[in-house]
């Protein structure tokens, strides 16, 4: 198990199935969880690997990617309704919940990822 | 053959794309805008309860939705034109419910901001004829905004600045992005650390020293370095985005950011704008802003306005339950909000206008279908930067735009409260 802060953001390919939510493609473009290699490497993780990701607000399923993108100790997942599952939703008075830098642990896991529709059945 | 069509998908709302209505064939459009222009699943019909029904028939019963409750909440608008949104302000007022649109979970923590502080801010013209120096701050236009580097910030050919070698261009990101690749300088912060690095460069830039050696994660000859090319600048430019807004500090980093352009007009000229999202996320602000006076988070139960995003924000609204019922237009709130936020629109009668089958389709109650501005319907937009834009009409469909179906929900709303 490794700490981290988990970040949640735009990716093209989110972007460009944003508007097909029911579809394969929407499903593959936000149900991952990026990592840094040492990170990835630590959880011992292999290509297709599951990672479970838990934060004070809840926790998530999702398949675990190495990025060069992120430093160490930083986690990305696309926006969307698996990171909604961790997020921080307090706003702090300004309408705006905490998207990004919410600290979270990380595990691998042979649990599945959640199907979209599955995921809001849990909801 | 190909025409000049309008891009409605992201806040750059480029103006120089074609579309072939007998192909069906986008041209010149990045990937986000080729998604939006091709062919993909729509909901096919309105609908009540799963069952499939006409316009006139889902139209009465959500005006009904609508007149029956006590205080719902009318969220979205921020992929429809100006005409709609107008229909859909005029609409929750006659309802009094609550107004909030997309920014409230994207940019409005900027707009908190500009209450404060003001921007001093641009068009995107200005910046790609003038900005020598370009700061992407929290925001990644590579994959958000992809034409926007290559039309006005990046490699754009502008009057004074003629092309990439005429610009310096720095990121400042928590990650390595797709856009810090591309850029001259990146500068890697820690997440949740905008406003004190923010805080250092004002420092330096006044000519003060800092005791330290880091702020958040950036060394201080690093921050040294930004600070004088800043300072050095012809003409600079920050764009921020949600890397700001959604970080700890929301509408303080941005306040911290403006007080640092502020500072910076001192010894040169220097500008600050947001990377807005959807295309016409601007209008879902101006257009109540025009009508009420205030941008979102508008509340009407009372019968006049009243703004208060610690209240009347969606996600502060439904964390409290404090609507039974909602529409939902031109947005995705099930996919984008906080799963406790979620919890009670899957409680309370939901309605649905929109292109595409998504997320809030399967918690909706009424569904209705519209059609696709800047492709079957045409209206105004706002660009980013307050430009507005008449998207066209290209092709005919069966589907109502967002403004008829407002115009005819709004007319049976006053039909049943006997107005």
């Amino acid at each position: 198990m490794i700490e981290v802060e988990v970040i949640s953001g735009r990716t093209l390919d989110q972007g460009a199935t944003v508007e097909e939510k029911l579809t394969d493609e929407y499903f593959k473009a936000v149900n991952y969880c990026e990592l840094n290699e040492e990170d990835y490497n630590t959880l011992g993780l292999a290509e297709g690997d599951r990672v479970k990701v838990k934060t004070e607000f809840g926790e998530v399923v999702v398949f675990a990617k190495k990025s060069d993108e992120l430093p160490k100790g930083v986690a990305f997942i696309p926006m969307g309704p698996y990171a909604n599952q961790i997020i921080d939703p307090s706003t702090d008075s300004t309408g705006m919940p905490q998207y990004k830098g919410i600290k979270a642990t990380i595990e691998k896991t042979d649990e599945k990822v959640l199907s979209v529709k599955e995921l809001l059945e849990v909801i | 053959m190909a025409q000049k069509v309008i891009c409605t998908f992201c806040g750059s709302v480029c103006d120089d794309v074609e579309f072939d209505v007998e192909e069906f064939k986008p041209k010149k459009f990045c990937k986000l805008g080729r998604s939006k222009f091709s062919k993909k699943e729509r909901i096919k019909a309105p609908m009540i309860d799963g069952k499939e029904v006409s316009y006139e028939e889902a139209i009465q019963k959500a005006a009904e939705i609508l007149v029956n409750a006590k205080k719902p909440l009318l969220y979205g608008w921020a992929s429809t034109a100006n005409e709609a949104i107008r229909l859909g302000v005029i609409l929750t007022e006659k309802v009094r419910g609550v107004y909030d649109q997309c920014a409230s979970v994207c940019h409005a923590p900027g707009t908190l901001a500009v209450i404060e502080e003001g921007i001093p801010g641009a068009s995107l013209g200005a910046i790609k004829n003038r900005a020598d120096l370009v700061i992407f701050w929290g925001s990644n236009p590579m994959e958000a905004h992809p034409r926007h580097p290559l039309r006005y910030s990046m490699s754009a050919k502008g009057l004074l600045i003629k092309g990439r070698n005429d610009r310096k261009v720095v990121v400042v990101d928590v990650r390595k992005t797709k856009t810090a690749k591309k850029a001259d300088v990146f500068v890697q912060i820690k997440p949740g650390y905008d406003y004190p690095v923010i805080s250092a460069l004002r420092a330096l830039i006044k000519g003060e020293d800092i005791d330290v050696d880091e702020v958040g994660g950036v060394s201080k000859e690093q921050l040294k370095e930004l600070a004088e090319m800043m300072k050095n600048a012809k003409y600079g430019v920050i764009f921020y985005g949600l890397g700001v807004t959604q970080s700890r500090g929301r509408d303080r980093n941005i306040e911290n950011a403006v007080k640092l352009i502020q500072l910076l007009n001192r010894y040169t000229r220097f500008v600050i704008w947001p990377m807005r999202g959807h295309y016409n996320v601007v209008g879902s602000g101006e257009v109540p802003a025009w009508e009420v006076g205030y941008q979102y988070a508008i509340d009407f139960s009372r019968g006049y306005p009243r703004f208060s995003p610690a209240e009347f924000s969606a996600n502060e609204v439904l964390q409290r339950e404090d609507c039974d019922a909602a529409l939902v237009i031109a947005a995705d709130p099930v996919a984008h909000f906080p799963k406790e936020s979620v919890k009670h629109l899957k409680k309370i009668p939901v309605i649905q206008i929109d292109p595409f089958p998504n997320m809030t389709t399967l918690v909706a109650n009424v569904v209705i279908p519209s059609a696709v501005y800047g492709l079957e319907a045409e209206g105004t937009a706002y660009r980013m930067d307050g430009i507005p834009l008449r998207v066209k009409k290209v092709i005919d469909t069966e589907y109502w735009s967002d403004e008829k179906i407002l115009e005819e929900l709004l007319k049976k709303v006053v039909e049943l409260r006997g107005e």
